[in-house]
């Protein structure tokens, strides 16, 4: 049976090495990660799961950057308020943050500790890369 | 019952830190930022450390508007109408709150690339055979396909990312910023993705501002003259209206040229940056290039540019820096003093980095025994990142940019005969161009000499 882990273990853990999930500009300059499977991953993780975490945060932040309606309305109300709006009220873009960070604080506990694995949030990292953080397994009957 | 693998953390290490950490309170990320930015209130507010003639700008509107309100407008209620105050106190306010949000917000800066993200990205850059350190390295790109053209991503070597598409390092500032426009030294910040919308705002309404007092105070000389008594008088009664059309005859056609300028950009979603490098305009090669970024639709650009979500600030200014474990970080803080002799104008941004190494709070407890894993990481990802920027000569913190990019100057000439000093349009790239400075400009040329190649 493979060793589970915690998210508190892991703060013990030793850190193996990090991967690192780059961004896919082919559709622009919205923020999209590559789905791409990373070779470090293969003994860890399974790479459905892993492509279903990265497309969920690629429809989370499409959903944030989303030009409809609603963002149009926020923008026009910003404008007629000489943008001072913006000190009051929590933008949307700002409530899809808070989102994808509770998401990924649910993938952490729920599939990726319990691997010896870590996602940190992208904001972090400037929306620039999903960082992976593989801890050291020295379980012997590890899987 | 788990059966834990990992080595415990030894509590009494972690229970007492050593002395020099204990005096040290913790910081907030503005206060280690490694560009060059200015910050108040705590963080609040971020400017660039030039604030260039924005203490000008600031004093022409507020003398102009101040004439304005004090002269004329006492006259025009009384012979006209009592909204022309009200109409020109609206405007007045619009230009202020947009000029100090231009100025005050952050741009759409990037953070600098952490140590490990780095270290991954140079390996994943195959190093060119034969490079030796007595030269620079080529400028390393990265080919991307938007919208059916190709676009090559540049690698930031003072950032140590390669950046997204639409974005510059501003070498005044000393950051990579997305959707860079241009640096202004007029509202003393640069003008990028996070902030273009508010130094639109401000130009268009400081073209009506402007033409508004402009209007104004012909009308009130007018009315005075009218009364018989010829316009010298006039002029000799009311001197603030004189003042005031100087000012705003000689700037109203440099902002409604800037506005106008502008608007086209908006309308077809370019970036000055990219207008003046003529990335899109498909001059060269006879390609079939266009603007891979635009929706092909006037109204959906504009709605995009000004009115689309309001992206979150990247660099988190008064975020706390994580309190790094002396055990993780005094391995590291040896290695620094090497990297300063090095003459690397990027150890400042590298020591930031390093201080923000791991924002998680898991990564940052490490056990004893598991020490000497985890330092060979850390002390090896900076002899990676150190050499690579080596060859470079070392450069004053004047200059900035790090790498093959010299600066690019953009000058607007502007047809003020009072001031001389000229609306520049500071864009850096990363593209070996020659120093070019352009001297005059019309907004409405569209056909541009191609004075710069489109990025291939």
């Amino acid at each position: 049976m493979a060793e589970t882990h915690s998210l508190q273990d892991l703060r013990q853990a030793a850190v193996a090495s990090k991967v690192f999930v780059q961004r896919d500009y082919t559709s622009g300059t919205i923020c999209k990660f590559q789905i791409k499977f990373p070779a470090e991953l293969e003994s860890r993780i399974d790479k459905q799961q892993f492509e279903e975490t990265i497309q969920t945060l690629n429809n989370l932040y499409a959903e944030a950057e989303k030009l409809g309606g609603r963002s149009y309305l926020e923008g026009c109300l910003a404008c007629l308020t000489a943008y001072t709006i913006f000190l009051c009220m929590e933008t949307h873009y700002e409530k899809v943050l808070k989102k994808i960070a509770k998401y990924i604080q649910e993938q952490n506990e729920k599939i990726y500790a319990p691997l010896g694995l870590l996602l940190t949030d992208p904001i972090e990292r400037g929306l620039r890369v999903v960082e992976i953080t593989i801890f050291e397994d020295r379980s012997i009957g590890s899987r | 019952m788990k059966n834990r693998e990992y080595q415990q953390i030894d509590p009494q290490a972690l229970a007492t830190p050593p002395p020099d950490h204990t005096s040290r309170r913790l910081r907030r990320k503005w206060e280690v930022f490694p560009g060059k930015n200015r910050f108040c209130c705590e963080g609040r507010i971020i400017a660039a450390r030039q604030s260039g003639v924005l203490p000008l700008t600031l004093a022409l509107i507020l003398l102009t508007s101040g004439l304005f309100f004090i002269f004329d407008c006492p006259y025009l209620v009384q012979n006209l109408t009592g909204c022309i105050p009200a109409i020109g106190g609206v405007l007045f306010v619009f230009v202020m709150v947009s000029l100090l949000q231009t100025s005050f917000t952050d741009p759409g800066i990037l953070p600098r690339a952490t140590p490990e993200e780095a270290a991954d990205v140079e390996k994943q850059i195959d190093n060119p055979t034969g490079s030796s350190s007595s030269y620079r390295p080529p400028p390393r790109t990265k080919e991307v396909v938007i919208n059916q053209q190709v676009v090559k991503l540049k690698y930031c070597f003072t950032c140590k990312i390669f950046r997204p598409p639409r974005t510059s390092h501003c070498s005044l500032c000393d950051n990579c910023v997305e959707r860079f426009d241009h640096h202004c030294p007029w509202v003393g910040n640069c003008v990028g993705k996070r902030n273009y919308r508010f130094f639109y705002a401000f130009i268009v309404s400081l073209s009506f501002l402007t033409t508004f007092i402009f209007a104004c105070a012909t009308t009130h000389l007018a009315l005075r003259s009218r009364g018989g008594n010829g316009l010298v008088i006039a002029l000799q009664e009311s001197p603030a209206s004189a003042l005031e059309l100087v000012v705003c005859f000689f700037s109203v056609w440099s902002i409604l040229g800037l506005s106008g300028f502008h608007t086209y950009l908006v309308a077809a979603n370019l970036t000055t940056n990219e207008d003046i490098k003529g990335s899109w305009s498909g001059k060269s090669g006879g390609e079939d290039v266009g603007n891979p970024y635009s929706y092909n639709s006037i109204i959906k650009n504009c709605c995009s540019v000004l009115c689309g979500p309001m992206p979150p600030s990247l660099i988190d200014r008064r975020g706390f820096v994580p309190s790094d474990d002396s055990v993780q970080t005094s391995p590291v803080e040896i290695q620094l003093p090497a990297a300063k002799n090095d003459k690397n104008m990027c150890t400042q941004g590298t020591k930031g980095l390093l201080e923000t190494a791991s924002r998680s709070p898991l990564l940052t407890s490490s056990c004893p025994q598991a020490k000497p894993q985890a330092m060979p990481a850390v002390l090896e990802t900076l002899p990676e990142i150190v050499p690579s920027p080596e060859p470079h000569p070392p450069k004053t913190t004047g200059g900035r940019q790090s790498t093959n990019t010299p600066h690019k100057h953009h000058s607007h000439h502007r047809s003020k005969a009072k001031q001389t000093t000229h609306h520049t349009h500071k864009t850096s790239n990363s593209s070996p161009r020659p120093y070019h400075s352009h001297s005059s400009r019309r907004k409405d040329s569209k056909n541009r000499d191609p004075k710069f190649s489109s990025l291939r």
